[in-house]
């Protein structure tokens, strides 16, 4: 029989705490929707999408009801587009993005994930014309998201590719500058990047997936922040016991649900990720968590080593609550999106050198930051080198989602709105990298012997 | 299906028995009540029994808080599976 106190302290997470299940995802495969035709192809894709994920936002909310639990996001993702496209006699990309666009209105999702391009060797043509659309087709979709793989431990770094996404980038901004430009914060660049990861703007459904998933994102970082305020003081090894026992408790909430929404839906259940992933609400930010642990404010020294144990010990929690933990797990960081990140940001405490060693040691990467709107496209290739880099050498998904917001500098704020909220411009290096970036090429996959 | 209920509210007279006459009028069964009063509030938390209920669990939920605010309670049911996930291994 189950406790007072223990059904108290699941309602209290959920009411006090923002626990909730950030988003289920459905995977849906587009690889028979290729065509020769555009057309053909593009009424494939909505037909696909449309009759797979008929259920799914109905379904969630019923979950939602009769479980008690928020599930904040209903979300679709898609082959990278690239390889259905790639079939279709055309150079005009743009309609496949309108396509996913209509078909997650009709669904009733807020996103769509999978406007991309596998490109950590080499890029196809398709993928070179899916990459030159990605700005006109951000600009003129609502909810689809692009991503693009760059990088990987096996293969090294596609440079060329990195060159073109600096100017995607900010071709991306300007075109969506009567939006704070918006369109960026739909564009993630991975190294490693995973097949089955849940969350938004970097999800897609890799091609080693089945027909159909449901994938699970959980969230929790106010829940995390809460329990450790019962280990004031006390050693380390306390710490991450609590971190561990508090991810192992939402994880188990999220595999619960994920098999409920797999039933419901007929569709195989792929993974639950187990994410610490902020709003920008308070009481539910990653940084206040870090400061939890003894920190002044968030990005000053020591915040590195303390991140290192959040996002271990959440994952050690979550992989023993369920044989299936994927997508991107761990502690995520994106400034814009979290309370005491845009706090430490504003005080000039958070930069951006602290972040790129923050992500060295925690899932994915530089994200949601906003950098003065007159960076060059060259010192934003050069920022995705960086980060790429530290993904390919350490063997970790990293990923950089940049806003050069067009007009404005440090000191000014870009305002997203929703659960994107808003970033402080941080200031970037000025020197150029210009000549660095000009070289294109590869850069070769690290040694995998030899490792010290 | 079992299901857990809770119910918050100022303490006044007879708020198990408007709580119990709507479960009972929806054929739900209680197995299990406990109940303390905090500071002038009424906290109470039911372990039920829905299998006998003629609604889907979804618009029971939707009806207990519906009704419960007419009478002003806060009444909440919640499947008790995400309980047991949480806290039995």
């Amino acid at each position: 029989m189950l406790s007072r106190s223990e059904i108290l302290q699941t309602i209290d997470m959920i009411d006090q705490q923002h626990l909730d299940i950030r988003t289920i995802t459905m995977g849906v495969s587009l690889l028979s929707c290729c065509d020769p035709n555009p057309e053909t192809a593009c009424r494939k894709v909505y037909e696909k999408i449309t009759r797979s994920a008929e259920r799914l936002v109905q379904t969630g909310e019923d979950i939602e009801r009769e479980f008690g639990i928020p599930i904040v996001n209903k979300r679709i993702s898609v082959t990278p587009m690239a390889l259905v496209a790639a079939a279709s006699d055309t150079g005009d990309y743009v309609p496949f993005a309108k396509a996913m666009d209509r078909a997650a209105h009709t669904c009733g999702v807020n996103f769509i994930g999978g406007y991309s391009a596998l490109v950590h060797k080499g890029m196809t043509e398709a993928d070179r014309k899916l990459i030159q659309s990605i700005p006109e087709a951000l600009s003129e979709t609502e909810l689809v998201c692009s991503s693009v793989n760059v990088g990987s431990t096996r293969s090294g770094i596609n440079m060329d590719a990195v060159r073109l996404l600096g100017q995607t980038v900010k071709k991306t901004a300007q075109r969506t500058a009567d939006r704070d430009s918006l369109g960026c914060a739909k564009l993630v660049i991975f190294c490693n990047a995973v097949e089955d990861n849940p969350f938004m703007a970097g999800a897609f459904h890799g091609v080693g997936e089945a027909e159909r998933i449901i994938n699970v994102g959980v969230s929790g970082p106010g829940v995390v922040y809460h329990a450790l305020q019962s280990v004031k003081g006390r050693p380390f090894d306390e710490v991450a016991e609590t971190v561990k026992k508090t991810a192992f408790r939402i994880t188990r909430m999220g595999e619960l649900v994920a098999r409920e929404a797999s039933r419901r839906l007929d569709t195989p259940f792929g993974i639950v990720d187990l994410s610490l992933a902020p709003t920008p609400a308070v009481g539910d930010s990653v940084a206040r968590i870090l400061e939890e642990m003894g920190l002044e404010v968030c990005g000053t020294h020591g915040t590195t080593a303390a991140l290192a144990l959040l996002n271990d010990a959440v994952k050690k929690g979550g992989v023993m609550a369920s044989s299936s933990v994927g997508g991107l797990s761990g502690a995520f960081i994106p400034v814009s999106e979290d309370e005491g990140m845009i706090a430490a940001a504003r005080a000039g405490v958070l930069q951006m050198d602290k972040l790129e060693a923050m992500t060295c040691v925690c899932s994915v990467g530089l994200d949601m930051i906003a950098v003065p709107g007159d960076t060059t496209a060259d010192t934003i290739a050069a920022i995705i080198a960086d980060e790429a880099a530290i993904g390919m050498v350490n063997n970790k998904t990293t990923a950089v989602r940049i806003i050069p917001a067009c007009g404005k500098g440090v000191g000014d704020t870009v305002e997203m709105g929703g659960l994107l909220g808003a970033a402080p411009v941080m200031p970037v290096h000025r020197e150029s990298a210009a000549d660095f970036i000009a070289r294109g090429g590869r850069i070769p996959a690290p040694l995998h012997s030899l490792k010290n | 299906m079992n299901a857990i209920v809770t119910v918050i509210g100022k303490d006044r007279v007879g708020i198990i028995a408007d709580v119990c006459g709507l479960l009972a009028k929806n054929q739900v069964n209680v197995l299990d009540i406990s109940q303390t009063v905090m500071q002038d509030y009424f906290t109470m938390i039911m372990m039920v029994d829905v299998s006998g209920a003629q609604l889907p669990f979804s618009e029971l939920v939707k009806l207990l808080e519906e009704e419960g605010k007419a009478v002003n309670l806060s009444i909440r049911a919640m499947r008790e599976d995400i309980f047991n996930a949480m806290h039995r291994i």
